[in-house]
């Protein structure tokens, strides 16, 4: 099977990149995914608040996949459904399987990963305690409850106050559960303040910052949890001990790309975002391969998502019509008070502007933001408040792109 | 009436079971829990020990040094995943270096064969990422490892699709004997009989053998805490590294596990009451032991962590006789490290030298010792695969995306023997919910499989039997 431009994954990402792909003039489009059904896990977010960037209103998950989908569909851009991608060459070889074709390979011109990403397990953090039923990840919660119909608890504690927790701390209330809390190891919670305010304080839920729980009870069933206070180097503090009794604990405890094609294709991956080193054309470090989405960086809103993805799949379609361009790179650098930058190059052989996505490391007030080639400013910013949960953006002008001469750093000094 | 009643699915009566097998007895396997492989055998090191580590003259290094050489050619039979990585003691003092030569000398004098002393230009060699202080290691060459739970499970499905019948949730609480043959009843209140009772009840092996009528066994329990990274991190080390003994005790492991993990581990706590929760000391415990035996690892890459429990008895070396009080029960207890290497010789022995001397021992004529093809999906080549795909499309479906497990897997473990009944179940057949994600994607689907197979509703599901159910009722 050959095909222009496979692109991986028919969540949010996936589908605006093919739109965007089939708009800059390559009809042969296909997307690989490996759910039943189009819209990635957009089909399980049924709150509302997606869309109020991108198209001014309020729109529901599935809603907000719904607007992508029809524009595939209009195009007759060509999907294939429960079909799971199991490797990736540099030669853009796709080796995939589903039910109907079984193993089978595609050759692509062009390839866009948009992947998604995974959420982290208790595993991941060494929780102590016993292992009983009833400790989920916040998703995997919300798939039960939103697309399966059913309730995997009824007396609830969450750990992690990421935005899919707290969506699930008002979700599972309204459906007859008590969330006795939700603790943050960190100072400040990872989620976006709407969320913090809709889904916690409008409900009476209470958090706990600085808290984590240290034992997990229950032989069967989860039957309690102690959470402890932790120090500045997140140890949990003795005397600060609290337990509550519940049959289920949630964790929403941060979101991981899914890299694992990508690395196993030898793509060069940023430590910091684990996702896939790219340029303002987010393509990454193999000519022809583009990445977008939340398995390039965990966005904060599917807004964000469909815009990178779009990115993708214009340069993709302009990589298929027109091949190689040129391969000026600069880098750009996270400097102080900042996590990382997005893209981690900048091509000069790009036209256009470019637009910076970065996050701050801890909550600042009244700070400034630079942007700077080497010694040199070339961008100011003030904020009154800037926090991790929210990504942060800047825009280099066309110009000011072309005469970099040395590696860009954005900082924050407060 | 059974010819043999077997007490305990773990490795010791598995492997008890599929040796009856091979012979025309009625046998039955009595497991106390909802599925088998639930206690000593669902977590442990996984490692085929070479022999030197057990004195010389004891049950232990007499099994263990027969057990070595017989897994190979059980595992090839069972489509059980081993691998021969070689074992390495490692020494970090002069004093070590010193234990090392004593080690290699018990090993030879148990017969262990390819025993070699190692310099430290040579360790690192053959393990980069070991301790720059590291001075040498005793290399044994017949090492190995296995997953402990698929070599379980396969023994007694192998044994069952060759007879042997399996009670679940079959938690015997006392026996009488009448003419000959013994009656065991269950907490449930049911019954059934047998001629010979092998006791292979682990932890509470004291326990069965004593409402047997033998208090001739003390049990105690030891609990190991454990790290499991990605198998992202294959090859950070490729052997199984131990630290060498010394009167403190013997540090922890750490291993590549057949499945290309890294496990790290254990602990060795004794516990009056068994538990197998884990604890920020215990599992501090072995990040710290690590650090000393590894440097860099990539502790960023795990995945979970666990605990599990072994039973050792006051006597320190296996029990493997027959029941010095009541005729026609043989005792397998006490069955610590290494048990797992030594359970098909224990097997061996138990049913050819202890059985065998009260029952005559005809040979099954139907005995096969190979299982259903089905089970062997990902070992296929793509060919292979479509060919079964086009037959049966579920094998074309993936439904665990970490370890890339198919829905036709899944159900082919919810109906083959032994079948699983609970979502841990078709965790340790298949590897479902057994990767990075940890079933985060994969587990409301393979619920919805295991509801199916077993004509239950999603609610009824559960996690590892008993009242473990995933869910708590419908969505409004």
């Amino acid at each position: 099977m050959k095909h222009d431009i496979v692109i991986i994954g028919g969540g949010p990402a996936g589908l605006a990149a093919a739109v965007a792909a089939f708009d800059g003039g390559v009809k042969d489009v296909v997307i690989l995914e490996r759910g039943e059904e189009l819209g990635g896990i957009l089909n399980q977010c049924i709150h509302n608040g997606f869309g109020l960037t991108r198209f001014k209103e309020s729109l529901s998950g599935p809603e907000y996949a719904e607007r992508f989908i029809d524009k595939v569909r209009e195009r007759g851009i060509k999907y294939y459904l429960e079909t799971t991608v199991i490797s990736l060459d540099k030669n853009k070889t796709v080796k995939a399987v589903n039910p109907e074709l079984g193993f089978f390979t595609i050759e692509a011109k062009s390839i866009i990963l948009a992947m998604g990403c995974r959420e982290r397990s208790r595993g991941a953090l060494n929780v102590a305690g016993t292992r009983p039923a009833g400790i989920y990840s916040a998703g995997t919660a919300q798939k039960y409850v939103n697309v399966k119909g059913y309730m995997p608890g009824k007396e609830v504690v969450i750990l992690g106050s990421g935005d899919i927790g707290l969506i699930m701390a008002r979700r599972m209330t309204l459906e007859g559960a008590k969330v006795h809390a939700v603790c943050e190891i960190m100072p400040y919670s990872s989620g976006l303040k709407r969320n913090i305010v809709q889904c916690l304080d409008d409900f009476g839920i209470p958090l706990y910052l600085n808290h984590t729980i240290t034992k997990i009870e229950g032989t069967d069933r989860v039957t309690g949890v102690t959470i402890s206070e932790v120090d500045a180097q997140k140890r949990p503090i003795t005397g600060t001990e609290r337990h509550f009794s519940c049959d289920t604990v949630l964790f929403s405890v941060g979101l991981i790309p899914e890299n694992e094609l990508t690395k196993s294709c030898g793509i060069t991956l940023s430590p910091k975002t684990r996702g896939a080193v790219v340029s303002q054309t987010r393509e990454t470090m193999e000519r022809g391969i583009f990445a977008c989405g939340n398995v390039l960086q965990v966005h904060d809103l599917v807004d964000f998502v469909s815009e990178e993805a779009e990115i993708a799949g214009r340069y993709s379609a302009q990589y298929v019509l027109n091949g190689e361009g040129v391969y000026d790179f600069l880098d750009t650098q996270a400097g102080d008070n900042i996590s990382y930058v997005l893209p981690q190059k900048i091509n000069k052989g790009v036209d256009g502007n470019v637009k910076l996505f970065f996050r701050v490391k801890n909550t600042f007030k009244n700070c400034t933001i630079r942007i700077k080639s080497g010694n040199e400013v070339i961008l100011e910013r003030k904020k009154k408040i800037a926090v991790p949960g929210e990504m942060e953006t800047l825009i280099l002008t066309a110009d000011k792109v072309q005469n970099l001469s040395s590696p860009v750093t954005v900082e924050l000094e407060v | 009436m059974f010819d043999v009643l077997v007490i305990g699915g773990g490795v010791i009566g598995a492997s008890v079971l599929r040796e009856l097998s091979k012979y025309d007895l009625k046998i039955c396997l009595l497991e106390k829990e909802s599925d088998v492989c639930m206690g000593a055998s669902r977590a442990n090191s996984g490692v085929v020990h070479a022999g030197f580590d057990a004195a010389e003259g004891t049950l232990k290094a007499k099994f263990n040094v027969e057990g070595n050489l017989m897994m190979e050619g059980i595992c090839k039979e069972l489509g059980v995943k081993y691998k021969k990585n070689g074992s390495l003691v490692v020494a970090f003092s002069d004093e070590d270096l010193n234990t090392l030569q004593s080690l290699k000398a018990r090993g030879e004098a148990n017969g262990v064969g390819e025993l070699e002393i190692i310099s430290a230009e040579e360790l690192r060699e053959l393990e980069p990422n070991l301790s720059d202080e590291a001075v040498g290691a005793l290399y044994a060459k017949t090492g190995g490892i296995v997953c402990p739970y698929e070599l379980t499970i396969s023994l007694i499905g192998n044994a069952m699709d060759n007879g042997a019948v399996l009670y679940t949730d079959f938690e015997a609480v006392s026996a009488k004997k009448e003419k000959g043959a013994f009656t065991v009843t269950a907490s449930d209140g049911r019954q059934v009989q047998g001629k010979i009772v092998v006791n292979c009840a682990g932890l509470y092996s004291g326990k069965v053998a004593e409402f047997f009528g033998d208090d001739s066994i003390k049990i105690g329990a030891r609990k190991g805490e454990y790290i499991l990274l990605d198998r992202e991190c294959a090859g950070f080390v490729t052997r199984t590294l131990f630290f060498t003994p010394t009167k403190l005790g013997k540090g922890v492991l750490v291993l590549p596990t057949v499945d290309n993990n890294i496990l790290l581990g254990p602990t060795a706590e004794e516990m009056d009451i068994p538990d197998t929760e884990t604890t920020q000391e215990g599992l501090n415990w072995v990040i710290e032991k690590a650090k000393k035996m590894c440097k860099n690892i990539p502790f960023y890459n795990t995945i979970t962590s666990f605990a599990g429990i072994r039973a050792y008895s006051d006597r320190h070396d296996f029990i493997v006789e027959k029941s010095p009080k009541v005729e026609g029960l043989i005792n397998c207890a006490g069955i610590e490290s290494p048990g797992l290497t030594s359970a098909p010789a224990i097997a061996k022995y138990v049913v050819n030298g202890l059985i065998g001397a009260l029952l005559p021992l005809n040979k099954n004529v139907e005995f096969n010792p190979y299982r259903r093809p089905d089970y062997f999906f990902k070992n296929l080549t793509d060919e292979e695969k479509n060919q079964i795909i086009k037959k049966d499309p579920t094998y074309g479906r993936i439904i665990c995306r970490c370890e890339q497990i198919t829905e036709g897997e899944i159900i082919c473990a919810c109906t083959e023997n032994p079948r699983a009944t609970t979502v841990d179940g078709v965790k340790r057949r298949t590897r479902a919910g057994m990767g990075r994600c940890q079933g985060g994607f994969c587990q409301p689907y393979v619920a919805e499989i295991i509801a199916k197979c077993n004509n239950l509703p999603l609610t009824e599901v559960t996690k590892s039997g008993k009242k473990s159910n995933l869910l708590q009722g419908v969505s409004k």
